[in-house]
């Protein structure tokens, strides 16, 4: 168990985690104002891995092997379909209790995987790791792959974006007040659902950036937005929905523990108890590691560790 | 006489304001008490406290010689706390009979009887039919809850509450949304109720309250700023100047 | 409600029928030469006992449970693991697999009713993708790939390896099963369930501590999809991981909705139509429009979940539910005169 290691895995960690932000703070903010899971989010992750692998992969307006105009058509892409199923299908959610908004996000969650599989097939569409980034940067001493940390660098700026929107501009409290108190926003004549509309599409193409960052270090294919969807769940549950600070830090505590569990729980527990229980013991119980967190979490604080207070 | 229910220097707080300041309040068995207050004085919030739904973050309450300030709802209400809400909480898919018998079901033991039909239970039915034909519904029986006017929504509010033989009634604007005339006949049954069970009422109909209450309350901004028999707060001056300056009419 | 059985109630024919149908569909399979259909509609009746449980808490409940196909992975894997050590009792796999599934389904019941709304949703959707990598994560039983069975649980009794034998032991389950509910439904039991899923804060006030009713509710629904968990191993000869997935609860959901989650038999009704339509949109080949046909065989899914969105913007009530709600009508009206 050397040094070098657990550094490059706890960056690997910190780079699953901003990824995880950026799913997460679409998701929670939609969630703590209008009270609606968007099931579909997953799949918004997805289409903007997908627009940018397609992008970078033709010729799009002559432009081919663009990582940056892939990007711009990850994003726009992805920004663009959430605003559209928003005000088709899921504006008529709202009013709906919640097992209506599982059933008919879990329905255009079915619809959009076969839409990319139809498009682009089912396996893998590979998006390959553009050159200037398939190298290693120096980091602590450590040679640390180059695309990984523009993924965490991308996610912390985008993160800190965040942050200044939500705390330090006019729409970023209205959108506070909306999580707190989404009634009398209303009542003191702003547009919630403009807000809303504007949220979504916001949430939707931060989903898209982490989409086209992931494409070329994980696989493309339909169906890849629903696991991560998932472990976004535990995030905003276990960071408190409707917080945008929970779900920063809870993404990271996630990212970081799902990722130093797995590489490291087996060594560990091979220094404990005989080799082969260690070897099976060791992935299944890394794998299970962030939901007994969020488990634990919730038996202490069952509104996350930082609840929104509801006015 | 020792208190059915008292209440010591309890105090609630949200954030910066003080719903609950300080609060003592008794009840002496078969007494009604009535509270007043102008809207926002913290009634509901006492309510709530007084039923377990809330936590006072001080002070303490009694309830039968024992102090339930930790007790949860469900076992409030088994040592004999009913409630009945200023909304009326009922079971809209079920008929008047089916809600009340849920609640003699609710004191009679435990429920993790699996096959035996609750519906034909002799000793849910009775008791059930019996509050139904007591809060004047008797004719009401098989109707579906969600079928009924607003006015047998409070009655069936309270046949609820009284199936489950409380000591002590919690009734939270019990007239709310009633006509005069529904509003009377709620009074008469109230009248009926009284020195069976001790009563915590909160109303804003100043008929009712003066035509039922031993003592009255009279709750501003969470404090209580006078206590006495009906005639006493008529005549109070702090109580003319905060509340019932504005309620001359009703008076 | 509380007469006796009305028989021109549809809440009598319809399961009346469909019951006598299944009944009677190995006999048309044999005459028709198809023995294709026993294993499909065991398949189907796998699925409708699943639904039926999960119906306990979803409909009767009003607890929206995105989880539940965990616990036909604990019935299936309890029969492969056991298999896979050379213990073959089919007794035996379902003791161990009913008993694996109280503790699972009592722990994660103790965790998740603390919770309710979309949060409940969420986290049960989350223990039920835990357990579905925990599966992936036991390489020695097969991880991804799943964990063969080689020969169906031994019943001692009746041998399960017999296609038409299994069959008629799933109809049994479904059919002793649905009994079962409809008394639970009418005893103190089910009517706390129905009280709190009406109004859960009146009911604490009445002197009902709810938690302990729930509890229960979730464990009994948990306990009747390890069974189909456990018929399922046994007629695939096989347990998969991908028993586990999200969108086997989301179909179990959909299933109990389709058919009507506001009544006992609806789940079946919908597993059944669900099902059917998915057997035939994915093997539909007359061969007329060749091209579309192609495109309907392999992105069935497609239009599955645009039929979800429509049900949910449409007919809530689910096909079954809208015969019960009309004659409910009737009864009230008469309720009332």
């Amino acid at each position: 168990m050397s040094l070098e290691l657990l550094i490059v895995q706890l960056l690997n960690g910190l780079q699953y985690g901003v990824l995880l932000f950026l799913l997460a703070a679409g998701l929670t903010l939609v969630f703590g104002i209008m009270n609606f899971v968007n099931l579909a989010h997953g799949s918004l992750y997805m289409m903007g891995a997908y627009f940018a692998a397609w992008a970078y992969n033709n010729s799009v307006f002559g432009i081919q092997g663009s990582f940056v105009f892939a990007a711009f058509v990850g994003i726009a892409g992805s920004l663009v379909l959430g605003i559209v199923i928003e005000r088709v299908v899921l504006f008529t959610l709202y009013e709906r209790d919640h097992l209506d908004q599982v059933l008919a996000t879990f329905g255009l969650i079915l619809v959009l995987n076969e839409v990319a599989r139809f498009i682009w097939g089912p396996s893998s569409y590979y998006m390959e790791v553009p050159d200037k980034l398939s190298g290693t940067i120096s980091l602590f001493g450590i040679a640390y792959p180059s695309y990984r940390f523009m993924i965490i660098a991308v996610g912390l700026l985008v993160a800190l974006g965040t942050y200044l929107l939500i705390q330090k501009t006019r729409i970023g409290m209205l959108i506070r007040a909306g999580a707190s108190n989404a009634t009398m926003v209303g009542a003191l004549g702003v547009n919630i659902k403009l807000l809303n509309t504007l949220l979504f599409g916001l949430g939707s193409a931060l989903a898209g950036v982490a989409g086209l960052m992931a494409g070329p270090i994980l696989s493309v294919q339909p169906g890849m937005g629903e696991p991560i969807l998932i472990v976004t769940l535990v995030v905003i549950v276990t960071g408190g929905i409707g917080s945008i600070r929970g779900a920063f830090y809870a993404a990271l505590i996630v990212g970081v523990i799902d990722t130093i569990g797995r590489v490291f729980l087996p060594i560990v527990l091979s220094s404990l108890v005989e080799k082969s229980l260690a070897q099976a013991a060791g992935p299944a119980i890394a794998s299970m590691l962030i939901y007994l967190l969020m488990a634990v979490v919730l038996a202490f604080k069952p509104q996350g560790l930082f609840p929104v207070k509801h006015g | 006489m020792s208190a059915l229910l008292s209440i010591d220097k309890l105090v609630k707080r949200f954030g910066g304001l003080t719903a609950t300041d300080h609060v003592d309040f008794a009840v002496a068995p078969g007494e009604v008490h009535a509270i007043i207050g102008p809207n926002g004085a913290g009634k509901t919030t006492l309510i709530s406290q007084l039923a377990g739904e809330l936590h006072p973050d001080e002070g303490s309450i009694h309830f039968d010689g024992r102090d339930i300030s930790r007790a949860t709802v469900p076992e409030r209400s088994l040592l004999g706390l009913g409630r009945s809400y200023q909304i009326s909480q009922i079971f809209r898919d079920f008929t008047a009979l089916q809600n009340v018998m849920l609640a003699v079901q609710a004191h009679a033991g435990h429920s993790f009887s699996f096959f035996r039909p609750a519906l034909r239970e002799a000793a849910l039915l009775e008791p059930a039919r019996a509050a139904l034909t007591q809060v004047g519904l008797a004719n009401r029986m098989h109707v579906p809850a969600a079928a009924m006017a607003h006015g047998e929504h409070r009655q069936l509010e309270l046949a609820m509450t009284l199936a489950i033989s409380p000591k002590l009634l919690l009734l939270d604007e019990p007239m709310a949304g009633m006509s005069q005339a529904e509003s009377e006949e709620m009074v008469q049954l109230l009248k009926g109720l009284k020195g069976q069970y001790g009563i915590v009422l909160v109303e804003h109909d100043m008929d009712a309250v003066f035509a039922l209450a031993d003592r009255v309350s009279v709750l501003v901004y969470g404090r209580i700023i006078a206590c006495g028999t009906p005639d006493e707060i008529r005549n109070n001056p702090d109580v003319k100047d905060a509340y019932l300056g504005d309620q001359e009419e009703a008076v | 409600m509380d007469k006796a059985t009305n028989w021109s109630s549809p809440r009598f024919y319809v399961p009346a029928i469909v019951l006598l149908g299944l009944a009677l569909l190995p006999v048309y399979s044999m005459v028709a030469g198809q023995p294709f259909y026993v294993t499909l509609f065991s398949r189907i009746m796998i699925f409708a006992l699943a639904a039926l449980g999960l119906n306990l808490i979803l409909g009767y409940g009003g607890l929206v449970s995105f989880g539940h196909a965990l616990y036909l992975g604990v019935g299936a894997y309890a029969v492969g693991i056991l298999s896979f050590h050379g213990i073959t009792n089919g007794w035996v796999h379902l003791a161990a697999a009913l008993g694996i599934g109280i503790v699972t389904a009592s722990l994660i019941g103790t965790i998740v009713l603390r919770t309710s709304g979309m949060t409940f949703i969420m986290i049960t959707l989350a223990f039920a993708q835990m357990g579905y990598f925990f599966v992936v994560s036991l390489k020695a039983y097969g991880g991804d790939d799943g964990l063969t069975i080689d020969n169906r649980s031994s019943m001692v009794l009746f041998d399960l390896s017999n296609h038409t034998v299994l069959y008629y032991a799933i109809l049994v389950c479904l059919a002793g099963v649905f009994l079962v509910f409809t008394r639970l439904i009418g005893s103190r039991f089910g009517m706390v369930l129905r009280g709190v899923k009406s109004n859960e804060r009146r009911m604490l006030a009445l002197g009902f501590p709810t938690f302990r009713y729930k509890l229960v509710g979730y464990v009994i629904s948990a306990q009747v999809c390890v069974l189909a968990g456990f018929f399922l191993a046994n007629l695939t000869k096989f347990a998969s991981p991908s028993y586990m997935v999200w969108q086997v609860s989301g179909d179990l959901i959909v299933m109990a909705v389709l058919g009507g989650m506001g009544t006992l038999f609806g789940p079946v009704i919908g597993a059944i139509l669900y099902l059917v339509v998915e057997e035939f949109l994915s093997s539909l080949n007359p061969g007329w429009f060749p091209k579309v046909e192609d495109v309907l065989n392999k992105h069935w899914l497609a239009l599955m979940g645009l039929f979800v969105i429509l049900m949910v913007l449409g007919f809530r009530k689910g096909l079954y539910g809208y015969l019960v709600e009309r004659e409910q009508k009737k009864l009230e009206k008469r309720a009332q005169s």
